[in-house]
């Protein structure tokens, strides 16, 4: 963890949300930075978006204390709230035009008209979208609706910005694109970002720091390179990555110390003539830039990822599977 | 390309619409005819004199006024309260929602009489005696249910995150229902309201049992069949319903088709 000693953007004490039985948030402890750009990464269900609405006020903690700025959030509504949302479906109104929806939130501050239309412009410029104002949403693409919920929820400058999946429904291409203007957009401008998502290519590579979610609960928090090389537990390690998880009884065979342990696919290297155990190739899948093997080790099988211009082995040639000493990483429990 | 169908289905679509429709025409032809004590075919001789006739009788213009008044609060207290009712099944889950709405329904798939009957009883057991505010009630059981399916029908297919943004951008829950729900709820609400007029305007049934000795243009109507006198005029009245409820049903049918084109474009 590296939180500076300041006060933190968002702090979550102990937040439970829980929806009847459902636990959806279960005692999560929780401090982003000012200008962090955050990422919240789990699976459907793991209570990422419920965290994300708690801030924002849509949701109000079962227990627990949550605090923006260091100041209690309980009871503050969403409209109170120095805090802005981009939605998964970005809920652009869809009876006013561009201008007017990124425009919204002067709007119901009583700005006058000619002066939040030039501030919607300069919005929508920052966005790339400069000449679109005068659209309805319909008319738009999705990529440009991406972009006109992002100029909405700026205008305010909000100190904290909530982004929930906000690339889910783009294509990859574009997708891609959205990442590095995302992360440009959020240097440039200093707003702290919480992110959420359930891609851990798009938290990894965007994120100052990852917190991953499972079953209501944090299971880790650190940097990309944090979570990504020394999972916590069997299943930051399963799914940040897909990592291979070693249990107890593996270890032995595979010639580690006793416990369960996470080896990447890609700290792996395969060798006709190597010293580490001796296993069979079971399938081998070309992707380009790499090749993703499953090897089987007596009972166990290891997933393997090796660069393009490394020797190549066919299915069913034995290899020898070798890794860095440093490479396997102890799991909890 | 769809293919052209067989000539018998063609005739037989066209005696169908024909049978609805022909005897329309002769609601519009006598109300011309020079006969004013039978409905003689064909028309003797034709005239204009009815229209003058039927603007000089202070009775229609007494019937007239109350079935628009009856009919403008009704639709007005049903746009409200049908308003209010979708918006909460729209947004909240609770214990016997499906019976609520079945319930609100229900006036509209009740026959009228049973309505009126249930109504005469309940104003009677009360010790309320008819007035204005009796027809409006009768009408507005049915009206809300026209305004109501409209509603709900539109809230649930605008995106419930829409409300949430608007939160999020700073409105409070008044600013949010001006600026997002209403422009939603719009044309349905107008839609709802023109169709909810038109029913209250020609509506009969629950009104004999609502209305005491108070005539409305429908039931002005009615007594004018039974006692023949100067016939044609209920012609003329009849030509000035199908007018005043034909329009606001045409609207009503334009704005929501179009209600409908814009809210797929968006998706």
């Amino acid at each position: 963890m590296t939180t500076p000693s300041t006060i933190p953007a968002v702090r979550f004490r102990a937040v439970a949300r829980h929806f009847g039985e459902v636990r959806a948030v279960d005692s999560v402890d929780l401090d982003i930075a000012e200008g962090e750009f955050f990422a919240m990464l789990g699976p459907s269900g793991s209570g990422k978006t419920t965290c994300l609405r708690l801030i924002a006020g849509f949701e109000q903690p079962s227990a627990g204390t949550i605090e923006i700025f260091g100041e209690h959030a309980e009871g503050v509504p969403p409209y109170r709230r120095n805090v802005n949302t981009v939605f998964q479906d970005y809920a652009l109104f869809p009876h006013m035009s561009v201008a007017e929806n990124v425009a919204y939130a002067l709007m119901v501050r009583g700005v006058g008209k000619a002066e939040r239309l030039a501030k919607a412009n300069e919005m929508l410029a920052l966005v790339k979208l400069a000449n679109f104002g005068a659209r309805k949403p319909a008319q738009l693409s999705g990529g440009q609706r991406q972009r006109v919920a992002l100029a909405r929820a700026l205008i305010n400058h909000p100190k904290v910005l909530l982004l929930d999946e906000p690339l889910g429904a783009l294509d990859l291409k574009l997708r891609e694109q959205m990442q590095v203007e995302l992360k440009t957009l959020q240097r440039s401008l200093g707003i702290t970002f919480v992110f959420v998502t359930h891609d851990q290519g798009e938290a990894l590579s965007m994120a100052d720091r990852v917190a991953v979610f499972n079953a209501g609960r944090i299971v880790q928090v650190g940097r990309p390179e944090e979570v990504y090389e020394r999972p916590a537990t069997r299943f930051v390690a399963d799914f940040v990555g897909g990592s291979n998880v070693i249990e107890p009884e593996a270890a032995t065979r595979l010639r580690l110390p006793a416990g369960a342990w996470s080896i990447r696919p890609e700290k792996i290297t395969l060798s006709a003539t190597g010293n580490g155990p001796l296993g069979r190739v079971e399938s081998l899948q070309y992707q380009g830039a790499q090749r993703r093997y499953v090897v089987a080790v007596g009972p166990d099988r290891l997933s393997v990822v090796t660069a393009a211009g490394t020797t190549a082995f066919t299915p069913g040639a034995s290899v020898h599977v070798d890794w860095p000493a440093d490479a396997p990483t102890r799991l909890e429990g | 390309m769809p293919s052209r169908p067989p000539l018998s289905v063609t005739l037989a679509a066209a005696a169908g619409l024909l049978f609805l429709h022909l005897p329309l025409a002769f609601i519009f032809l006598y109300a011309l005819t020079t006969e004013e004590k039978s409905y003689q075919f064909p028309p003797p001789g034709f005239t204009l004199k009815w229209f003058a006739v039927a603007w000089d009788r202070p009775d229609i213009w007494q019937a007239l006024g109350l079935s628009l008044r009856v009919a403008s609060v009704a639709t007005a207290l049903a746009i409200v309260l049908g308003t209010l009712a979708a918006a909460a099944m729209a947004r909240y889950r609770f214990f016997g929602r499906e019976a609520v709405s079945l319930l609100i329904t229900l006036p509209i798939a009740l026959p009228g009489i049973v309505t009126g009957i249930a109504l005469r009883a309940a104003l009677n057991l009360a010790d309320i005696p008819f007035s204005f505010w009796t027809i409006v009630i009768g009408h507005a059981t049915f009206c809300i249910v026209v305004v109501y399916n409209n509603a709900v029908a539109r809230l649930r297919r605008t995106q419930g995150s829409l409300i949430e943004a608007s939160m999020d951008l700073g409105a409070d829950g008044f600013q949010t229902f001006r600026h997002v729900v209403l422009p939603q709820l719009g044309t349905a609400l107008l839609a709802g309201g023109m169709l909810a007029f038109a029913l209250s305007f020609d509506e009969v049934i629950v009104t004999t049992f609502t209305a005491g000795q108070q005539q409305t243009l429908p039931i002005w109507m009615f007594s004018e069949l039974i006692r023949p006198r100067q016939r044609p005029v209920t012609n003329v009245v009849a030509v000035m319903v199908i007018a005043v409820t034909l329009i606001p049903i045409l609207a009503a049918y334009y704005l929501t088709r179009d209600g409908e084109a814009v809210e797929g474009a968006s998706k």
